[in-house]
C-alpha cells in the first residue's frame, strides 16, 4: 500500500492488512529452489562441455554439440538456469522498485528477456543437433 | 526505486560538543544523535563526556547520568533497566540491541549511540513503532480455538511445550526488524522478522486450532517471502533468539502442505 499518503486517517492494522494476503509465493520459493538444485550438477556439464568445446575446430565443436547427450545437457541447463534467472530478478524487482508503472513494466521485461534467452539458445543448440 | 540516499533535511550534521565534567579523569566518550522535532534544524551528532567513576557499567547506565548530568533534553526510552521490556532498544555501535544489557567494556572508543534504523523518529532516540506493533496485531497474538474450551486448562504435553522455547522469550523490542534490509525497503508489505517469529510461535503451538487460517494470512510474495535469509535478524537480536530460523520454519510449513 505504499501508495496511500503518510496523511491517510486509515489505521495501522488497516494500512498493514492491506489488500489482504495473495494467497501464492510458496510456488515460485519452491520453483526457485527446484531450479538451483537442478542448475548443480547442469552447470557442471556446461562447464565441462565449454571446456571440451574450447579444444576443437568449428567441425569439431558442431559435431559434439549435435551429440543427442551433449544436446540434452545443454537444453536441460539452457532451461532450468533461464527459468531460474527469471525468478530471481523478479525478486531484485519487487525489492528495489517501488513505483507501480516501472515495477510491471520490469517485470514484464523480465519475463519477455529470459524466454528469449532460453528460445534463442534451445533453437541454436537444436538448429546444430537436426541440421549440422 | 529504494531510498539509499537520506533526504536532504534528514541529513546529520555535527552537533554540540557539551563541556567535560568537572574533576573527573575516567572519562568515555558519548555520540549521540539528536533530533528535535520542533523546528526545522537537521538532525545532529552530539558528544557527550561521562565520569565513569560516577556512573553504572551500561550504556544505559550512561544515557541516564548524561540525562541526569549534562542534558536534561536527552530524549529516550526506557523502563526495566533488565533485559525483560525491550523499551530502550537503540543502535548501539552499529548494532541494533538493547542499552540496558550492553557494557560500555564491549565498544572500544567513542560510543555511538542512534534511534532503531530506517523507523520515522519521534525524537532523540526515539522512534514510532506504530506499524512495528500493527504488524504484530495483524498475525493475531492469541490462542484461536474452535473446540469447546475445557474446564481447567488447554493441556500440552512437555515435548509440545518445548516447541515454544525460543519463541516466548521474544519482548518485542524491534532490534530485528529494523536490523534487516528487506524490512528497511519494503516494510510497508513484508511483515519483518521479529512478527514472523511471533506468528510461527502460535503455528507451532500444540493446543491452537487455525493453523491453516494463518498460514493462509502469510501466504504472500511480501508478507513473509521477501526474508531472504540475509540473517541480521538473528545477529542482531539481544535476548539470542533465531528469528531467521522460525521464518525458514514457517517456508517449510509452507512447502509441507502443497507437496
Amino acid at each position: 500500500m505504499s501508495q496511500q499518503s503518510s496523511t491517510s486517517l486509515r489505521t495501522p492494522l488497516g494500512r498493514v492488512r492491506g489488500l489482504g494476503a495473495a494467497k501464492s509465493g510458496t510456488d515460485h520459493f519452491w520453483k526457485s529452489r527446484v531450479t538451483a538444485v537442478a542448475n548443480v550438477p547442469l552447470t557442471i556439464a556446461f562447464v565441462v562441455i565449454m571446456l571440451m568445446l574450447s579444444k576443437r575446430d568449428y567441425a569439431g565443436a558442431v559435431k559434439l554439440v549435435g551429440q543427442p547427450l551433449v544436446a540434452i545437457l545443454l537444453l536441460l541447463f539452457i532451461g532450468s538456469a533461464t527459468y531460474h534467472m527469471r525468478l530471481g530478478m523478479q525478486v531484485i524487482i519487487e525489492d528495489y522498485v517501488h513505483s507501480e508503472g516501472k515495477k510491471i513494466a520490469l517485470l514484464m521485461l523480465n519475463t519477455f528477456f529470459a524466454i528469449a534467452v532460453a528460445l534463442a539458445s534451445a533453437y541454436a543448440i537444436l538448429k546444430i543437433g537436426f541440421a549440422g | 526505486m529504494a531510498e539509499f540516499n537520506l533526504p536532504k533535511n534528514s541529513r546529520l550534521v555535527e552537533g554540540k560538543t557539551w563541556p567535560k565534567p568537572a574533576g573527573a579523569n575516567n572519562l568515555r566518550e558519548f555520540r549521540i544523535y539528536r533530533w528535535d522535532p520542533d523546528g526545522e534544524s537537521n538532525p545532529r551528532v552530539d558528544t557527550y563526556f561521562v565520569d565513569l567513576d560516577d556512573c553504572g557499567p551500561m550504556i544505559l547506565d550512561a544515557i541516564i547520568w548524561i540525562k541526569n548530568r549534562i542534558d536534561p533534553t536527552l530524549t529516550f526510552r526506557r523502563s526495566c533497566r533488565e533485559g525483560i521490556c525491550g523499551s530502550c532498544a537503540m543502535n548501539i555501535d552499529g548494532t541494533n540491541t538493547l542499552a540496558c544489557t550492553k557494557g560500555m567494556d564491549e565498544i572500544s572508543g567513542a560510543v555511538r549511540i542512534y534511534p532503531l534504523p530506517h523507523m520515522p523518529v519521534v525524537k532523540d532516540l526515539v522512534p514510532d513503532l506504530t506499524r512495528f506493533y500493527a504488524q504484530h496485531a495483524s498475525i493475531e497474538p492469541w490462542l484461536k480455538t474452535e473446540t469447546p474450551a475445557p474446564e481447567k486448562e488447554w493441556r500440552q504435553s512437555p515435548s509440545d511445550r518445548e516447541h515454544l522455547d525460543g519463541l516466548y522469550e521474544c519482548i518485542l523490542c524491534a532490534c530485528c526488524s529494523t536490523s534487516c534490509p528487506s524490512y528497511w525497503w519494503n516494510g510497508d508489505r513484508y511483515l519483518g522478522p521479529a512478527a514472523l517469529l511471533q506468528a510461527y510461535r502460535w503455528l507451532i503451538d500444540s493446543r491452537d486450532e487455525a493453523t491453516g487460517d494463518r498460514l493462509d494470512n502469510l501466504e504472500d510474495p511480501f508478507r513473509l517471502y521477501r526474508c531472504h535469509t540475509i540473517m541480521n535478524c538473528s545477529n542482531a537480536c539481544p535476548k539470542g533468539l533465531n528469528p531467521a530460523k522460525a521464518i525458514a520454519e514457517i517456508k517449510k510449513m509452507m512447502v509441507a502442505r502443497q507437496v
